[in-house]
């Protein structure tokens, strides 16, 4: 029987920002099935976002969200996460959104490792605002405002969580959209701050600029450039030379989980006041 | 009899969060309004709240709200610089109807200023700090037990009217140390956030049919609705047409305005037959009402307006002083900010004559009482 999306829809709220060719719904669409694999209560889902095409996300999806500001959606996030430990807390964002206004809070959400589901929506441009590059943009590429080839060394989102800390680090793209659907899951089983990096094609002001003749040729581009991580890993870096590792690209269980660390501090607090009365 | 304790107006602007049942702080450690944050670290986990020192002063707004959203009451402290952080965020409150409490300690400025000096000039800031018209309410208590209470009614009012409050003292109130007595629970009234009855299929976080303030629900209540700091329609979600965003912004503005009468609040000393207003408040207020009786002692008509609330701006109470006395003094440290809103109150009615001071040092009584037998 093919997937009820519809039941995670709020109904009237379609059709969707995103432009054709973009990828961004083949994404919504795995998280919809991700939650769903978890049999997760809508009600108990609070989704955020900050700004930028992916920060639209939350307002098609039946459950608690938030559309806050550029690169801050992750401190809104914590914020929820520690009022309501119990609750399942996830972060949409942006290239820019994550790793550029809101890098600060994503070195230190990865640094507490909260309990908290980031997918970073990685398309290596600014969409929204007509294609500026981004802290992602590959070097030499065309940006809206890198006219002459972008001079600017870019960031590896993966490498970035894992160095701040944070507990579970994916990478999975639009094109491998069922192995996306496990890595959302297994992301969101994961206990402390999990990062997916997803790789998104933004044909309108990337492609365009950057010789992608089609929205598929980007997709293809995605098939051809990643590469699971064993395999990746195998090969060595001569043949790899270009191609990128996707799969869980390291993880660490049993790490404290914020919540529960400083939940925890509460209870003992109570018990010693307890053993003192 | 409640519970008499020696404390530092900081202190005291923690405790009375507490008493109106905050239960979320979170915050970014600046001088000279640490002292929130560092009894808040202590005092939340005693009671089953949440203390959060975030990576930067954006984030402790954004948590802020977060947790608010989530159910709690909760607060943040700052000052100067973090208070100009925080602004972007603030204005999301504002819009977004989630309520919460911003303690700004005012030191001088601007920039780094002087972080240990006490400062009045970020009044303005108050009131227009975030882009685009915003409803705003903002308490300037003097004294600690004052910071106590004033911190309850900040609280109460966030959550009746559904807006952040700003408390705005300078770094003199905040670091000085008085006897003060925390009431029972149950003596001063604590307000919280109206609730939807009506089923969640029927619910409109942001209905403006049935009063300015909907009803708020909080998250994981059954209540899945849609927040967005783009304007928007009744049911949360983003709208760029007219007239709603027109007719909204003004529902924002009138839940604000059309409530002054239960907003502001303000201290007269001797006003009856004054011929010389004073109008300061914070720690000029404090000097002014010694410059006053001083003044008094000399057969001189002197009295004191005192503000509480000073923003929404006492427009009609400062209109009608206007009427009726030769001069309003107004000291404060700046170089001239809240003047201007006595100066516009006033229409050229009486003399409105400023003492400003931005050296890190509070005006004293003596300068007060100078200016006043000069005006008279």
């Amino acid at each position: 029987m093919a997937f009820n999306y519809d039941q995670y829809i709020r109904g009237g709220k379609l059709p969707h920002i995103w432009c054709p060719g973009c990828t961004y719904g083949i994404v919504f669409k795995s998280l919809l099935r991700a939650v769903d694999t978890m049999k997760i209560a809508r009600d108990d889902v609070a989704l955020v976002s900050g700004i930028g095409c992916a920060s639209r996300l939350p307002g098609y999806v039946d459950f608690n969200t938030l559309h806050t500001t550029h690169g801050r959606a992750l401190a809104f996030a914590t914020g929820i996460k520690m009022a309501k430990p119990d609750k399942r807390v996830i972060v949409v964002s942006g290239d820019g959104d994550a790793t550029a206004i809101g890098g600060n809070h994503f070195i230190h959400a990865c640094r507490r490792n909260i309990d908290i589901t980031l997918l970073v929506f990685n398309n290596y441009i600014y969409g929204m605002t007509g294609g500026q590059y981004s802290p992602t943009t590959p070097s030499g590429k065309i940006a809206a405002t890198m006219p002459y080839g972008n001079i600017d060394p870019s960031f590896n989102i993966p490498e970035l969580a894992k160095g701040a800390g944070a507990s579970f680090v994916a990478r999975g793209t639009a094109y491998h959209a069922a192995g996306l659907d496990k890595l959302i899951i297994e992301a969101m089983q994961h206990k402390g701050l999990s990062v997916v990096e997803i790789m998104n094609a933004c044909p309108t002001t990337y492609g365009r600029r950057n010789k992608f003749k089609s929205p598929t040729d980007m997709l293809l581009w995605m098939k051809d450039t990643f590469i699971p991580v064993v395999a990746f890993d195998k090969l060595g870096p001569e043949k790899t030379a270009g191609k990128l590792p996707m799969g869980v690209l390291y993880k660490k269980e049993g790490l404290p989980e914020y919540c529960e660390t400083y939940y925890g501090m509460v209870e003992r607090l109570k018990k010693q006041k307890e053993g003192r009365a | 009899m409640g519970k008499i304790k020696l404390l530092q107006g900081n202190e005291a602007c923690a405790e009375g969060a507490v008493y109106a049942g905050c239960t979320f702080f979170a915050g970014y450690p600046i001088t000279p309004s640490t002292e929130v944050a560092e009894f808040m670290s202590k005092r939340l986990p005693q009671i089953n709240g949440a203390f959060m020192q975030m990576e930067d002063e954006i984030g402790a707004m954004a948590a802020v709200i977060g947790a608010s959203l989530a159910g709690s009451k909760a607060l943040t402290a700052t000052s100067g610089p973090g208070f100009s952080l925080k602004q972007e965020n603030m204005g999301f409150a504002m819009l977004t109807e989630v309520p919460c409490v911003i303690l700004n300690v005012m030191r001088g400025g601007p920039s780094t200023g002087v972080p240990t000096g006490p400062g009045q000039s970020d009044i303005m800031q108050c009131k227009w700090g975030t882009h685009g018209d915003h409803p705003v309410i903002c308490l300037t208590p003097a004294y600690v037990q004052e910071i106590f209470t004033e911190t309850v009614r900040a609280f109460n009012l966030s959550e009746k009217y559904r807006t952040p409050v700003i408390l705005a003292f300078d770094e003199i109130v905040g670091h000085m140390r008085e006897r003060i007595e925390i009431p029972d629970p149950g003596v001063l009234p604590v307000i919280s956030r109206t609730k939807p009855t009506c089923p969640p299929s029927e619910y409109l976080p942001y209905d403006d049919t049935k009063g300015d303030v909907p009803p708020m629900a909080n998250f994981f209540e059954g209540y899945r609705y849609h927040v967005t700091g783009l304007n928007h329609g009744p049911d949360g979600f983003p709208v760029n047409a007219s007239p709603r965003i027109h007719t909204d912004e003004q529902r924002l503005m009138r839940k604000v305005e059309a409530n002054r009468a239960d907003i502001i609040k303000f201290e007269e000393t001797l006003m009856d037959d004054a011929e010389v207003a004073i109008f300061a408040y914070g720690v000029s207020g404090r000097s002014a009402k010694t410059a006053v009786e001083a003044a008094r002692k000399e057969g001189i008509k002197a009295g004191l307006f005192r503000p509480l609330t000073m923003w929404p701006f006492p427009d009609e109470q400062v209109s009608k002083i206007a009427s009726r006395v030769k001069a309003i003094v107004v000291p404060e440290l700046s170089l001239g900010q809240i003047i201007l809103e006595v100066e516009r109150c006033a229409k050229g009615r009486c003399k409105v004559e400023g003492i400003f001071r931005v050296d890190g040092d509070p005006i004293n009584p003596a300068q007060i009482l100078a200016k006043v037998k000069e005006v008279k």
